[in-house]
């Protein structure tokens, strides 16, 4: 993170939600692939539906803030998503949003706590705990190496995800299976990972 | 399959709902079914909603004595809340609204927030839950139960007691007895294919069935070689009495999941009252057919519901709708 590099605006928030809408597009088989093995082969498209939504709401109209952009994001991901993941992603976006407030910038230590309370609101709405399998083995593990820059963030999110493969889910669809959950990565971990990844991309892009 | 695009499977089949129900109101637009006279006067509305793949569940079953509105989502998921909130606002006489929910986890979160934007616009909102499914045991390191065929009882039991116009504690106490008085266990002989996906969701060879199944074409708890008729109907009301212990005759729904012909149904039908009788569980009533589907899964589910006589009169009051309907 170089110095006159970390102060992040409306336009970098949009960017990263593009750079999510791209890679959502170009996984979705792969992430209803994981789904059909344990959930119900159904997460690509769900998550296709709402970033595409998120991409033409925010090429349409670029609002103000950082704040207000992941408002916005979170907003359309509610209102088009469904289903678990439509709520779980709209209120990381739209809890980590309100956190930025109506400040024109942010820097990356505002953006870090902001991402936090994002994540805070996702274990308030899903209950869910790190090692249930769940989005949250991804996001837990990326924003504690945030501290330590976009790349380490990565590739916490990255072996995050895939450190679900072992685990046994205790919450969402794939907790029904029981043991047979395990053996298999987790769609929504999967997908969170490509949120951080984006994420990292954007900033090593500006 | 039968469709044009995956796209458009949810606002197709809404379009068809539409041509052949000319009593209810379908939004293509924004998902939500309602009846064409709602708001009923001096009525509490009922309001039920999730992924669509399980019909005639929600929309078959919106008209007098049931329903007020059905909400879809798109296959397998669950509506969003905007769905919800617009039906409440449709629907609300006044009387207050509850929300009949089956419990998955993204229904229950979609619910919840749907309930904030009713509240927000002056509706008074009751919420049930439905988690009929014995199938899931493990309910601390579980989602918990999922909601199943006990969604029919609960939608036509408490829609009889909003039609005679009892106030919203009544009905919600209703929904949420038939509830507590339910158990179901279900039964896949082949999986189902998603639109989206367009190949089985998961793989299950001839010969060999799995059990336990929810509505999603999630896979089961075990799979075994495959049972007769009267070996499956054993093992489905086992499970479902090693959980509930009737004390009054019974309610039962012998439910297709969407690809079992009706022959073989009620053939699983004569079993399941042949082991109850056996079990020494008098049946006041049954209901055979496709009502909580999933897809074009092969296969089966058994509820049970114990009923008093209060409830035994709801289930016999008069029903109006596109895929239940007496006394009217």
């Amino acid at each position: 993170m170089g110095k006159e590099r970390d102060v992040r605006d409306a336009e970098f928030i949009r960017r990263w939600m593009l750079a999510m809408a791209e890679a959502v597009e170009s996984e979705a088989k792969h992430l209803t692939d994981l789904d059909s093995a344990i959930g119900d082969a159904d997460h690509g498209a769900n998550l296709q539906r709402g970033f595409t939504a998120v991409a033409e709401a925010l090429r349409a109209e670029l609002p103000a803030t950082p704040g207000a952009v992941l408002v916005l994001a979170g907003r359309q991901l509610i209102s088009k998503v469904g289903g678990a993941s439509g709520p779980l992603y709209g209120s990381l976006l739209r809890a980590t949003g309100k956190a930025l407030g109506d400040a024109a910038e942010a820097d990356d230590a505002q953006l870090r706590e902001a991402l936090q309370a994002g994540v805070d609101a996702v274990v308030k709405l899903g209950g869910a705990q790190p090692g249930d399998k769940t989005m949250l083995d991804t996001l837990v593990p990326a924003l504690a190496a945030l501290a330590d820059g976009y790349p380490a963030a990565r590739a916490a999110a990255e072996k995050g995800a895939k450190d679900t493969i072992p685990l046994q889910a205790r919450k969402g669809r794939a907790s029904y299976l029981g043991e047979r959950s395990i053996g298999h990565e987790d769609p929504g971990a999967a997908s969170s990972a490509l949120l951080i990844t984006a994420l990292a991309e954007v900033a090593a892009d500006v | 399959m039968l469709i044009n695009v995956p796209e458009t499977v949810v606002a197709d089949a809404l379009r068809g709902i539409a041509a052949a129900h000319p009593e209810l109101t379908v939004d293509v637009e924004n998902r939500v079914v309602v009846r064409r006279d709602a708001p009923v006067t001096d009525k509490v509305g009922l309001i039920s909603g999730g992924g669509s793949g399980h019909e005639p569940l929600h929309a078959g079953f919106v008209g007098p004595g049931m329903l007020d509105a059905a909400c879809p989502g798109e296959v397998f998921t669950s509506p969003v809340p905007d769905q919800m909130a617009r039906a409440a606002a449709a629907v609300d006489a006044g009387k207050g609204v509850l929300f009949i929910v089956k419990n998955y986890t993204g229904d229950v979160m979609n619910f919840d927030m749907a309930m904030e934007l009713a509240e927000d616009e002056g509706v008074q909102v009751a919420k049930v839950l439905v988690n009929d499914d014995v199938a899931v045991t493990d309910s601390l390191y579980t989602a918990g139960r999922r909601g199943t065929g006990a969604t029919l009882f609960v939608e036509k039991l408490a829609g009889a007691a909003a039609q005679e116009g009892a106030p919203l504690e009544r009905v919600e106490a209703v929904a949420r007895q038939v509830n507590e008085a339910s158990r179901s266990f279900g039964v896949a002989l082949s999986a189902c294919s998603t639109p989206a996906k367009g190949s089985p969701t998961f793989d299950l060879p001839a010969g060999e069935l799995e059990l336990g199944i929810g509505i999603h074409g999630e896979p089961g708890r075990e799979r075994r070689a495959m049972m007769t008729s009267r070996e499956i109907a054993d093992f489905a009301v086992d499970a479902v009495l090693e959980d509930l212990k009737p004390t009054m005759p019974v309610l039962l729904l012998v439910n297709g999941m969407g690809a079992t012909p009706l022959l073989e149904l009620y053939g699983f039908n004569a079993e399941v009252h042949r082991v109850l009788a056996e079990r020494k569980v008098p049946v006041a009533r049954s209901l055979v057919g496709n009502y909580v589907t999933s897809l074009d899964m092969a296969g089966c589910s058994v509820t049970l519901c114990q009923a008093d006589e209060e409830l035994l009169r709801l289930w016999d009051a008069p029903v109006g709708t596109p895929a239940l309907r007496w006394g009217m």
